[in-house]
């Protein structure tokens, strides 16, 4: 496993199948297969796989952790862009068919949209991580600042879940499937977070002690 | 009346779906094998499951008034992208999942503040008035318009042999509902059966349609087989299909969007640009076949005809 996890192929394995749902839209619209609402299949289905692609990159560090599999951490980057190359995508077919590539008109609907303004947070919080997602920016940011920044993929992902929610009608099944993925994936953050602070707290109690007593 | 047919044929008669399903299918595997063997393209239509033909019978009709002359939506496009919610909740889940609702025998019975009330039978339905077919805008809920020919009579026809009493201020429809036949119902949002209402004199504009066929057919099942009604200028939504009940009454009635969420879904939801849904814009649609959104228009452009009903009216506080 680990030696599949590090080998280079294995990422340009994971790139195509990062493609296919683009590839499957594209083979979908040049045979007519795309429905009688082309636009809106375009745009259910780019949305979605934001949305999956979000949780894919949240869960890199839990499966890391739960199964020791380290290397898992070479994929969270390109996961992570794809999420963002999905994401414009999805933004196209709003600001094209939708608005008319009508700027002032768009506003306007994010303004007054709440289901449209929190998907719009959601995309422009993405755009800084896209563009901070290289080495030298890590660098350049140091690690703690950059870790720090990316955090905001929580606030995306919540962002998309709400925005899902926010969007149909009745039947709220899917959302809430997506909604409950989310929610595990950042709930097992806070558990490890708590874990860390506990295994750290006793450790930082005895220390004070002991520069008490020496006091 | 149903034209060109000896008049013992009841509506039981038609064609068995399998045969008639069998025989279209075929033609048009002929059809496609043939471009399919020219082209080498195309091949997946003969195995995708959302272009089969379903069946219909042929409905001879007299022209309708209120036509439009915009263009009329591909069959397959309405019969395949619609809701009806107790076959699921996506829009293909209609086509997929109605084809074996049982439509026959069928029966609507009318009631409540009339002076006879009365139970129709589909072939007594059929026979009421001359069918007219009928080019109508119809506008979603959800920004998505359609144009088609459907095939019915002014409802008011049939309002009219039972005779309302004064008391009768409201008419109310209630669909069909049948939990084995519409698994796909459970855990939709709504409760069934699903039931819809209109003002006596909204019911009694030659608008409003007591509609049993499209196409020239009749009603496919996932549009509403085998008989509905059509609101032209209101929200699909209050056009409610396999109607089996229709109560005149003396208070609004409840109905069922409204019911689940009464801010976004009020009880007259006519077609108005100006009055948003709580959630998105009703200012511009989505016509099937187009791209770009296009306006819509007050009353989904049938103001001269219903504008009149709502004299003195706040839309806004009355959406």
């Amino acid at each position: 496993m680990h030696r599949l996890l590090s080998n280079k192929w294995t990422k340009v394995v994971v790139f195509i199948l990062c493609l296919a749902p683009l590839g499957a839209l594209i083979y979908r619209a040049l045979n007519g297969l795309l429905g009688a609402n082309p636009v809106e299949f375009l745009q259910h289905a780019t949305g979605l796989w934001t949305l999956r692609f979000l949780i894919f990159t949240l869960a890199i560090t839990p499966l890391r952790k739960l199964f020791k599999l380290p290397e898992l951490i070479r994929f969270r980057r390109m996961l992570g862009l794809f999420a963002f190359f999905y994401v414009c995508l999805h933004f196209l077919t709003y600001i094209g068919p939708d608005q008319s590539f009508d700027l002032a008109a768009m506003w306007k609907d994010v303004e007054k949209r709440r289901y449209i303004t929190v998907g719009f947070l959601g995309f422009v919080l993405l755009i800084p991580l896209a563009i901070t997602s290289t080495a030298g920016w890590i660098r350049r940011l140091g690690g703690k600042r950059w870790q720090m920044l990316h955090r905001s993929i929580y606030i995306t992902a919540i962002c998309g879940v709400i925005h899902y929610y926010w969007l149909v009608k009745s039947d709220v099944r899917n959302p809430l499937f997506y909604a409950a993925l989310v929610s595990i994936l950042l709930l097992w953050r806070l558990g490890d977070w708590f874990a860390k602070k506990e295994r750290l707290a006793p450790a930082k109690a005895g220390t004070d002690r002991a520069s008490a007593s020496a006091s | 009346m149903l034209i060109g047919r000896s008049p013992d044929l009841t509506y039981a008669d038609v064609t068995p779906k399998s045969i008639y399903l069998d025989r279209r299918k075929f033609l048009q595997g002929m059809g496609l094998a043939g471009v399919a063997a020219l082209t080498g393209s195309r091949l997946i239509d003969l195995i995708s499951p959302s272009r089969s033909v379903y069946a219909v019978t042929k409905l001879d009709t007299v022209k309708g008034p209120f036509n439009t002359s915009e263009k009329i939506t591909p069959f397959d496009d309405v019969t395949h992208y619609n809701n009806f919610y107790e076959f699921g909740t996506d829009k293909s889940d209609p086509a997929k999942n109605s084809q074996n609702f049982r439509i026959s025998p069928w029966s609507v019975s009318v009631e409540g503040e009339v002076a006879k009330p009365r139970t129709f039978t589909m072939d007594e339905i059929l026979k009421l008035a001359p069918l007219e077919e009928r080019i109508y805008r119809h506008r979603c809920v959800e920004a998505w318009s359609i144009v088609l020919p459907w095939v019915g009579f002014s409802l008011n026809t049939l309002i009219k042999l039972v005779e309302p009493t004064p008391k009768a201020k409201y008419v109310s429809f209630q669909s069909f509902y049948d939990l084995r036949q519409m698994p796909q119902s459970r855990g939709t949002g709504l409760d069934y059966p699903y039931v819809e209402g209109l003002r006596l004199d909204e019911a009694m504009n030659p608008l409003t349609l007591l509609c049993v066929g499209m196409y020239g057919e009749t009603l496919p099942t996932q549009d509403g087989a085998p008989v509905r009604i059509v609101v032209p200028w209101k929200y699909g939504f209050k056009s409610i299909k396999s109607i089996v009940k229709i109560k005149l009454v003396k208070g609004e009635p409840s109905t069922t969007w409204n019911r689940m969420a009464p801010s976004e879904y009020g009880f007259y939801s006519n077609v108005n640009p100006n009055v948003d849904h709580p959630r998105w814009s009703q200012a511009k649609e989505r016509r099937l076949g187009e791209i770009f959104r296009r306006n819509t228009l007050m009353f989904n452009g049938y103001g001269d005809q219903v504008a009149s009903m709502y004299a003195g009216m706040n839309l806004k506080k009355d959406y």
